[in-house]
């Protein structure tokens, strides 16, 4: 009890100095949060992929489609439960900078197979009903205000000319991180559109979203799927969901990388700026640690006396940093709209927010800790601060 | 008025080693992260720039944002090559193929492009490094030489496999640190052929009189029988870069600013710390005759000088970062794209300026309270 009221006492003493250091540990442990949160962000394709979804696309590369005739021989592969179209549309709303992911889907097939996207009832059928209907996401609603009913123009980037949808349907996230920042429309209109517009690129189809029955055997349904095309105008590479995802991800790996590293360079600086805190404090207090000694309290006592000031001060700094995280986090979503789909801190981060708080809180203390340990009694009693 | 030496706020930093380099040390971090971040963006730059030629004219499909996505058809094309401005074009055709890294064997999306003689001569900055050009009319291929370095099956001799065909490797070529170092070329009418292309993706003109750029652009926009956006090459590879550059700058100096703050709250508490243990001394020199004035001077000069030492470790580890190459996704093109952090004289004034910033902001209020204390008090305080 005495030791823990001389630590509280010891960290009140200089209040500005302590305030600023917590100040300086909150803006370091809340960045580091922050940063962390954007890797994560950057995953969010590939955490919400389902182990019984495939997606079989043109080996060459993303940028080649495949023929529309390749759904039914998909369909054919055992094990196959459900086959959809999709084409990543790229179309321009407004401004390039306003993006946001259009596909072109199949409905019918399509949101069979992504149950995460919850659906009014009434509007679902409504979407279904109208050719030129198009289905948005909570958040990418709420970016542009978007409602039901509103007009939606493209300039086709892809697909050369302006298109025009009708939004008919907003759809939910099953949970927190569903990504509801997409625009889907009816494959159909696409293809009946480009039918017209330039016949030679008509029924080709971006990717096919491959559902399974048994997702323990989808390394060995891919094998059979890619097979059935080999040697083919257009041979497949299919994989799972999340592997299509984490691909895009290792294109921008150095990006991630950045990220990563200058998230720890933070931790870096607030431990320069802790480690000098706790240098002062121990350096203006030699003399009293040295009639600590003559006291008769041992150098470890000395040195934990250092080492709990130091986590009390890293403690209260960490708390509060990770208390920040929550709105500034909640509100940096906003702000950047649908530039993350997914902007949820998990668990792991408030962790490893914590872990270097308390990191910083030791590591700070341990050189002017072992000097208030080693100290001689005779020189502290001399050392002027 | 008489003002304090320099050398007594040098000498106070010498005293105080390891709160000096604490300090000196958080600030440096701040200066790296701000100049890695512009270093990055203007080695992002220059590879753009100097990618594009400035009598080189791009005419891609309208509204196509980036020459994967372009298709010009060939007689449209045939009719921009007829355009009396023009001196030399090359049709070409680019695409993208997935292929495996050396190293770590993740798979990335190069930018393939099929051209002619004439679209190589377009591009003077293109020099071979090793092996020979392709030849017209074959399977070969020559690659750039950030592919060679990075990609799987891609030296002089081996065989890379795309578009259900193996392509011979004859050649490595030097870009000049452009984009085209991470690109593949081969023969324009093989590639449309094995891809199954109908319609070349891009023309690039070259024009007898930069100055006829407008007018050329003016009745290519008015023509009806064509559907394309005229851009120089350079403006074209500037807006490619467009969104990366802006996230890296946006990203980076909203880190630095933040990161500052932490650094400045260090400056403070050691600038306090010096104030308050110097108290006596403040009131010595205030009895000897020098200035509020002076003192306040003196104070900030030492957390200028803090920063300034801060700059220059800071600085001097950023630019060993020029070393580094940085080899990522393009979100425009949606290709590989490598480039490196450049140093330019630009960038060291911006960092010594921001660590100059940070030092007077943690200076300002400590040297403030220094320069308030009563003679007498302070005296006392000994």
């Amino acid at each position: 009890m005495q030791f823990l009221k001389l630590i509280a006492r010891n960290a009140l003493r200089h209040k500005l100095r302590t305030g600023l250091t917590v100040l300086g540990l909150v803006i370091a442990v809340l960045s580091f949060g922050l940063l962390q949160t954007v890797v994560g962000a950057w995953y969010a394709g590939a955490n919400n992929a389902a182990p019984d979804r495939l997606v079989t696309r043109n080996a060459i590369s993303l940028v080649f489609p495949m023929p529309l005739h390749y759904r039914d021989k998909i369909r054919a592969v055992p094990g196959v439960k459900r086959v959809g179209t999709a084409n990543w549309f790229g179309g321009i709303y407004q401004d390039p900078k306003k993006f946001f992911p259009q596909f072109a889907v199949d409905a019918a097939q399509y949101f069979e197979m992504y149950p995460e996207y919850r659906f009014a009832e009434e509007e679902k059928r409504a979407f279904l009903r109208d050719r030129r209907g198009a289905v948005v996401g909570r958040k990418l609603a709420e970016t542009y205000g978007f409602r039901v009913g509103d007009t939606l123009p493209l300039r086709g980037t892809i697909f050369p000319g302006d298109w025009s949808f009708t939004v008919r349907a907003i759809y939910e996230g099953a949970e927190a991180r569903t990504d509801t920042s997409q625009m889907f429309f009816h494959w159909d209109y696409l293809n009946e559109t480009m039918k017209r517009r330039v016949p030679r690129r008509a029924d080709q189809v971006g990717v096919f979203v491959v559902q399974i029955a048994d997702p323990a055997r989808s390394a060995e349904i891919s094998q059979a799927l890619d097979a059935q095309f080999r040697n083919s105008a257009a041979e497949t590479l299919t994989e799972t969901e999340k592997a299509f995802q984490l691909g895009f991800v290792a294109m921008t790996e150095a990006i991630v990388v950045g990220i990563r590293v200058v998230s720890f360079v933070v931790v870096f600086i607030i431990l320069a700026v802790m480690a000098n805190t706790m240098a002062m404090t121990a350096r203006e207090r030699l003399s009293e640690y040295a009639t600590l000694k003559a006291l008769g309290f041992a150098p470890g006592y000395v040195a934990a006396l250092v080492l709990g000031e130091s986590l009390a001060i890293a403690a209260v700094g960490g708390l509060v940093g990770v208390g920040c995280t929550f709105p500034v986090a909640a509100w940096f979503s906003t702000q950047t709209g649908t530039l993350f789909p997914v902007f949820e801190v998990s668990l792991a981060t408030t962790a490893m927010q914590l872990g270097a708080a308390l990191a910083v809180g030791i590591a700070a203390a341990l050189l002017p800790g072992q000097r208030a340990a080693r100290v001689r009694i005779v020189d502290g009693l001399r050392a002027i601060g | 008025m008489k003002a304090i030496p320099l050398a007594y706020s040098v000498r106070n930093l010498w005293t105080r080693k390891l709160t000096t380099a604490l300090t000196a040390g958080g600030m440096a971090l701040v200066v790296f992260v701000f100049a890695a971040v512009l270093m990055l963006d203007a080695g992002l730059r220059q590879a753009m720039v100097s990618t594009g030629q400035p009598d080189n004219v791009m005419v891609t499909r309208r509204s196509a944002g980036s020459e994967v996505q372009s298709g010009v058809e060939r007689p449209q094309a045939a009719l921009v090559e007829a355009q009396p401005e023009v001196v030399a074009a090359s049709k070409e055709t680019v695409v993208l193929i997935a292929q495996h890294k050396r190293d770590s064997g993740t798979v990335s999306n190069v930018t393939v492009r099929g051209l002619s003689p004439q679209g190589i001569a377009l591009r003077p900055q293109v020099r071979l490094a090793a092996g020979r050009m392709f030849r017209p009319a074959s399977t070969e291929i020559v690659v750039g030489r950030s592919i060679a370095q990075r990609f799987a099956g891609t030296g002089v001799g081996e065989r890379l496999r795309f578009g259900a065909r193996d392509w011979l490797v004859v050649g490595v070529f030097d870009a000049g640190g452009s984009a085209f170092d991470s690109e593949i070329w081969g023969d324009v009418d093989q590639m449309m052929q094995s891809f199954r292309r109908q319609a070349y993706s891009t023309v690039i003109a070259r024009l007898a009189d930069p100055g006829a750029f407008d007018a050329l652009k003016r009745r290519l926009d008015s023509d009806p029988r064509l559907t394309v956006d005229v851009k120089r090459e350079r403006q074209f590879y500037e807006e490619q870069s467009a969104a990366l550059s802006g996230f890296i700058s946006i990203l980076g100096l909203t880190l630095s600013v933040i990161f500052s703050i932490g650094a400045m709250i260090g400056a403070m508490i050691t600038m306090y710390a010096a104030v308050a243990g110097r108290t006596a001394e403040i009131g010595a020199l205030r009895a000897l005759g020098f200035r509020r004035r002076a003192i306040l001077t003196a104070f900030l000069a030492e957390a200028l000088a803090l920063a300034a030492l801060g700059w220059a470790l800071g600085l001097g580890v950023a630019s060993l970062m020029q070393l580094v190459h940085i080899s990522t996704m393009n979100w425009q093109s949606f290709g590989e794209l490598a480039f490196s952090f450049k140093l330019t004289p630009k960038i060291v004034l911006q960092s010594l300026a921001f660590a100059a910033a940070m030092g007077f902001a943690g200076g300002v209020l400590p040297a403030l309270r220094a320069a308030r204390l009563s003679i007498v008090d302070a005296l006392r305080a000994a």
